[in-house]
């Protein structure tokens, strides 16, 4: 599958110089860059042709540029060289940096103001919408592939503990509790494959930045950076240091299995080897494909004396955005503010959330799942977007706008690998992650000129 | 000088010598220009905002403490690699060097890792070491060793200089068995009569005259370890747990690429640019001073 898209991708690339924007048929060419493998990859060509044949005056050429980082490095160098593609598909920590890039981007609002095409942004689901908006609300980038952090849980091990397997922890101290009575059963024959009751992917923004989120605490001030270049990070508050050294305590006890960074611990869970993972909910196809046991989704568990009505928790994924060229047309502009439109109508929405396991991002794209029966078939496909719509969006919610927060993540993971080692507690690894991560923040607004 | 005079004028020797100039110039002088100049400037990722700053991203640099420990790091590592491929390489060397049935076969073999990617090369200690799925990594587990390199800097750092080393031992297995081949078998024999024995006559004979050899591939391997082995890291540790395993060349990765910071990355390329400058031409001066003795 993989193959066929990197083949498909090679073979276009010569086409793609970016100066001819016509197509074969005389149309109009659209280039965007992505970074979507397997179903995903498939996906993107299905709207791309779609689209294609919807209208006769443009088509979409997609072509797989390699990872998240590696598009966004792409798209920078393109563009320095006058070369950028229309559209790139930008993951959501690189926002920060593409909303400083000044004239290397066309924003959303200001592509509709300037060809005419309607595009409104209340159609967006809030949680989605919030996070690519200026402050006033005004559109930045186009909302596509979005997901949100989900507890996944296997059935089987739950029953096998003698826990109900239909009803997940809703409580960090639930967790803590189920973890040991697996733990407890870990080498009976019941409990099979089980070999660590739980695991988490994508560590820093799951359980420290989604777990912010839900209980309404400051990732960073100036509104989590929303408001301003100078914000300064904040996640070392005494909420946050008490999740780490539970973290760190679970390790300690044999409940927790760190796995390594980002998505490295996925397979964790869908090879059967941890019973509770917490993850993107877009790996629910992954899932689907590769467990051989009873599973489910649930929302990600809370702790009531932080915060007893948890609040939505915040998106991941990736936006697209429109970039510029000395020489592109209002004709192709427009094409591109086309397209985009396109993205949002209910059936293209709907068809990309059900095939991919990203959520909708527009109301239509929900309810039209909701119609035509999505959430019978797939008990738990809406655990994600429930928990994104959940109480009212707070500063604290809506997001992260920090330049550079990939970077930051990584030194969270270094200093958090250091912790789990026993070289330091979790208070001194959250602290340094701010004094190394503000420096960071500072370095970003220096080089932008902030 | 007489070879001068063959060249009428001076169109013919331009031309000959002007693509191999415009290939060093576009290919290697120009970026390496580029790189100096970048790492004066402090500028955001689109080249919107570029301001000189003199040496403040040298002095940011070399401030960092853990700057400080990537280059102590580095230079460990560099070493570790270089003394397990060597090794190593000598030793399979000097077996297949000897009259054995279907020595062809096994002096291919042993040269084959040289032709696989890095990154491949990492999937597939990927498959041997990783403590859940890899055959040696839950042996190791099950009896009773601790082992997770995603969580042991000491393992971490030995499964890479590991990694890296087996890649080497190919490219160092050829060097060696040429220089052994050309040991004279005249002083072998000499040695023999007056009865110097297998590791005694290895000790006094064989490896001294092995030396330029050693000299040539210390410095190949040092280089091969600073810079080739950026896919191998990448693959397998990414650098972690913690920093345990960031050499330079992972840094200016990191920086670079990932992190878009492109004046500090500059920094460091120039950095790792003396250093190859320094080791060539300690190289250079050596090899040469032997051949003019």
């Amino acid at each position: 599958m993989k193959r066929r898209t990197l083949l498909a991708a090679s073979a276009a690339t010569p086409l793609a110089s970016i100066g001819r924007a016509r197509g074969q048929a005389g149309k109009l060419q659209i280039v965007w860059w992505h970074a979507m493998t397997g179903v995903n990859a498939d996906e993107i060509g299905r709207l791309a042709r779609a689209f294609g044949e919807s209208q006769p005056e443009a088509e979409v050429l997609p072509i797989f540029k390699g990872g998240y980082a590696d598009v966004l490095t792409a798209a920078i160098a393109a563009w320095r060289a006058d070369q950028a593609p229309h559209l790139v598909q930008i993951f959501e920590v690189g926002t920060g940096s593409m909303l400083a890039a000044g004239p290397a981007t066309k924003q959303v609002w200001k592509l509709a103001e300037e060809t005419g095409v309607v595009l409104d942004p209340s159609i967006y689901i809030p949680g989605v919408r919030g996070y690519y908006s200026l402050t006033d609300g005004r559109l930045a980038s186009m909302p596509f592939n979005s997901s949100t952090a989900v507890m996944w849980y296997n059935k089987d091990a739950f029953a096998a503990a003698g826990l109900d397997p239909e009803k997940a922890p809703a409580t960090w101290s639930d967790v803590v509790s189920s973890a040991r009575a697996i733990k407890a059963k870990i080498g009976t024959p019941e409990m099979g494959a089980v070999k660590s009751p739980v695991t988490s992917s994508w560590m820093i923004w799951v359980q420290l930045e989604q777990y912010g989120a839900i209980h309404d605490l400051p990732f960073a001030t100036k509104a989590n950076g929303f408001e301003g270049l100078d914000a300064e990070l904040k996640f070392n508050g005494p909420a946050q240091v008490k999740q780490w050294d539970r973290l760190l305590g679970m390790a300690k006890e044999g409940l927790y299995e760190y796995g390594g960074r980002d998505t490295v611990p996925d397979a964790l869970f869908y090879s059967g080897q941890a019973a509770i993972a917490f993850g993107s909910s877009a790996g629910r196809g992954q899932i689907a494909a590769n467990a051989k046991f009873k599973w489910a989704a649930a929302p990600l568990p809370i702790d009531p004396e932080i915060n007893p009505n948890p609040i939505n928790s915040i998106i991941g994924g990736a936006s697209l955005w429109t970039m510029t060229t000395k020489q592109r047309s209002v004709a192709e502009y427009k094409a591109i503010a086309q397209f985009l439109k396109f993205l949002g109508t209910p059936e293209q929405d709907a068809h990309f959330h059900q095939t991919t396991g990203y959520v909708p991002v527009t109301f239509g794209g929900y309810e039209k799942s909701k119609a035509d029966g999505y959430y019978e078939k797939q008990p738990g496909a809406d655990v994600p977007i429930k928990q994104l719509a959940r109480g009212t969006m707070t500063a604290n919610s809506r997001g992260l706008r920090l330049g550079r927060l990939s970077e930051i993540r990584n030194i969270l993971y270094e200093e958090t690998e250091k912790a789990l080692q026993g070289q330091q507690s979790g208070k001194e690894a959250l602290d340094n992650g701010v004094s190394r991560g503000n420096r960071v923040l500072r370095e970003f607004q220096k080089s932008v000129g902030g | 000088m007489e070879r001068r005079t063959i060249f009428g004028g001076h169109l013919l020797p331009i031309a000959l010598v002007a693509p191999q100039f415009l290939l060093t110039l576009i290919f290697f002088l120009w970026p390496a220009g580029q790189a100096v100049w970048s790492s004066l400037t402090r500028q955001d990722p689109f080249g919107l905002h570029s301001q000189f700053a003199g040496f403040d991203n040298f002095v940011e640099l070399f401030t960092d403490s853990l700057y400080r420990d990537s280059i102590g790091r580095t230079a460990l590592f560099m070493i570790a690699v270089s003394a397990v491929s060597m090794s190593l390489a000598l030793l399979l060397a000097v077996f297949a060097d000897r009259e054995i049935r279907g020595r062809i076969i096994y002096r291919t073999l042993l040269i084959s890792p040289y032709a696989i990617a890095p990154a491949m090369a990492a999937v597939l200690w990927i498959l041997l070491l990783q403590p859940r799925i890899g055959i040696v990594g839950v042996w190791l587990n099950r009896h009773g060793v601790h082992w997770d390199y995603h969580l042991n800097d000491y393992q971490a750092m030995g499964v890479i200089v590991l990694a890296s080393a087996w890649k080497q031992v190919s490219y160092n297995f050829i060097f060696f068995l040429a220089g052994l081949q050309s040991v004279p078998r005249a002083v072998l024999e000499a040695a023999r009569m007056d009865g110097a024995r297998g590791w005694h006559r290895f000790r006094t004979i064989t490896f001294p005259l092995l030396a330029p050899t050693t000299f040539f591939l210390v410095v190949v391997n040092m280089v091969y370890a600073a810079f080739d082995t950026f896919g191998t890291i990448q693959a397998l540790t990414q650098g972690g747990p913690g920093k345990a395993t960031e050499t330079l060349m992972v840094k200016v990765y990191r920086d670079g690429v990932v992190n878009l910071d492109i004046g500090s990355s500059s920094a460091q390329s120039v950095v790792l640019m003396l250093g190859v400058i320094g080791l060539t031409a300690l190289q250079f001066r050596f090899i040469g001073r032997r051949r003019s003795t």
